[in-house]
């Protein structure tokens, strides 16, 4: 699904982004990109969706060099792609409905579409009470869900979240990543960033670790099972850290 | 295109509803600046008129003999209808002269027991800067300093008044135009600084926007069509406050005291036109254009 193949970007202050880092995510995948501020996982979230070019090295999604792809047609790229950012990134002027119908709207489907779409999402994310309140009447919670619901509602077959627990409290940040584990669950590759161990190491997914913009841990781990239900998957989130394994 | 124009219609109501000061600021921005305008248009023609029509009244006089006969003066007539470059010759005869004079100064003209001036034609060159050349024509025929016709006493010799004139008249046109001109991009700039303002305002609703996949246009759309309303809502108010001016202030002075009345100025209805389209393509374009930078990400 996303492939980097030596990937170099420079900043113009001279700092490095990523260098020479590569890996791979297969379809399906949900992996997890740790490391500390300045490690480069907002680089490699911005590089995937176009917003930053490579200074070296080639990114492929679905087999597709993104570097061919023209400027105009970034946001035909960009919609089968879900972001979900930190600061949920939502529209201040529009309320929880107009927020999801707008990415619908963007891709030009008729307002009856959106009628039977949106209810349905928001339902999925446990929104369906709060559909005409506006983002400032919403707590952390509530808005990261909005913006994974708008992220989500095309069905795009990969969803990017750059810290999407960042700004919100353990418990809450339980809820999201078991919303975003359901989401992987009808085959969404999910590649999350975080900097939360405690919460990746519960999880048990695929980890890469960057650390100065190279790639110093892939944990491939395989510990988990695939099939498990997103209430086990709830449940052993809230359970005491167990000894970390390490292969 | 997949969108209809009634949805960028709403959305573009939707941002001015929610984002009301911005939109405000353009709006009394644009308003003002266009009274600015509108008062300015017919103040540039007023002046401009004015001075064309002083250098309208430039003129050639030329004097007959005191004993200049009937015949002589429709020879005189003749010749000067045939020089080039003049438009009109009138002619004024010494008793109309002396009616004029008289009315313009009684008690001096009372004490004349007969007529002392002549009969006079007045020389209308077909453009105020033709007037020297029509002038050397009569006073100095063929470069021999002599007279075109030999029944002719004396010409005006106003070359010094009639050089100033046209200098100043040509400052006034030109001084005004450089005004006019530079009122002009005064508007154009301020009308884009407040866009550009309000659209700074809601730079990050383009960022999430453009993250969400929308395409350049369709994020545009919604902001040119917001230009277009707050311009003709503000040359609606613009025009709405110029016209009242107009029948309140202007009618009544123009009624008592002629200056203002007289040069021809653009009608109210070209007027409000002008300002229409102006408010309009700017507000519109320039909405248009200030996002572009906003659109880089």
């Amino acid at each position: 699904m996303i492939e980097f193949r030596a990937v170099t970007k420079k900043y113009g202050t001279g700092a490095f982004g990523l260098d020479e880092a590569t890996f791979s995510v297969d379809r399906g995948d949900f992996v997890f990109m740790i490391g500390s501020t300045g490690s480069g996982k907002s680089t490699v979230m911005r590089l995937l969706i176009k917003e930053l070019e490579p200074t070296e090295g080639t990114i492929l999604v679905a087999g597709r060099d993104i570097s061919s792809i023209k400027r105009r047609q970034v946001p035909f790229y960009r919609r089968n792609i879900g972001v979900v950012f930190q600061d949920f990134k939502l529209l201040p002027n529009r309320t929880v409905y107009d927020n999801v119908a707008y990415a619908l709207q963007v891709t030009g489907h008729s307002r009856k579409e959106i009628r039977a779409k949106v209810p349905d999402i928001l339902r999925l994310t446990g929104l369906s009470t709060k559909l005409h309140n506006y983002p400032d009447q919403l707590s952390g919670g509530e808005q990261q869900r909005v913006s994974i619901a708008r992220a989500f509602v095309n069905h795009p077959p990969l969803l990017l979240a750059d810290e999407p627990t960042g700004n919100l409290d353990p418990e809450t940040s339980i809820d999201i990543m078991r919303l975003l584990y359901r989401i992987n669950r009808t085959g969404t590759t999910v590649l999350v960033a975080t900097h939360d161990h405690a919460m990746v190491d519960k999880m048990r997914r695929r980890v890469l670790e960057l650390s100065r913009g190279r790639v110093v841990r892939d944990e491939a781990t395989g510990l988990y099972t695939r099939d498990e239900s997103t209430r086990e998957f709830a449940q052993r989130l809230r359970s005491p850290a167990e000894a970390p394994q390490i292969l | 295109m997949k969108h209809s124009l009634g949805f960028f219609l709403r959305e573009s109501l939707r941002a001015m509803r929610r984002n009301a000061a911005p939109s405000f600021a353009a709006l009394a921005t644009v308003t003002v600046t266009l009274i600015v305008v509108g008062v300015f248009i017919p103040i540039v023609q007023a002046t401009t008129g004015a001075a064309n029509s002083a250098a309208g009244k430039v003129m050639v006089d030329v004097y007959m003999q005191r004993h200049a006969t009937h015949a002589e003066d429709a020879r005189v007539m003749g010749e000067l209808r045939r020089l080039p470059h003049v438009q009109r010759v009138v002619f004024e005869s010494k008793a109309q002269a002396l009616a004029q004079q008289r009315k313009q100064d009684p008690l001096a003209y009372e004490l004349l027991s007969g007529n002392p001036l002549p009969d006079t034609f007045h020389v209308y060159p077909t453009a105020p800067s033709a007037v020297l050349a029509v002038r050397a024509e009569i006073a100095d025929a063929g470069g021999q300093g002599q007279m075109l016709d030999p029944a002719i006493a004396s010409v005006s010799n106003h070359t010094q008044d009639t050089k100033r004139l046209l200098t100043v008249t040509r400052f006034v046109t030109i001084t005004a135009a450089l005004l006019a001109a530079l009122l002009i991009a005064a508007s154009v700039l301020l009308i884009g600084n407040t866009i550009r303002l309000s659209l700074y305002a809601r730079r990050r609703e383009v960022e999430v926007m453009k993250l969400v996949g929308a395409t350049d246009w369709f994020i545009r759309w919604p902001f040119v069509i917001e230009g277009v309303v707050v311009g003709a809502a503000a040359a609606v108010m613009a025009i709405v406050t110029l016209a009242v001016a107009k029948v309140v202030v202007l009618d009544p002075l123009a009624s008592n005291w002629g200056l203002i009345s007289a040069p021809r100025t653009i009608g109210i209805v070209p007027l409000m036109f002008v300002l229409l389209v102006a408010g309009v393509g700017v507000s519109a374009v320039g909405s248009g254009l200030s996002l572009r930078r906003f659109l880089r990400v």
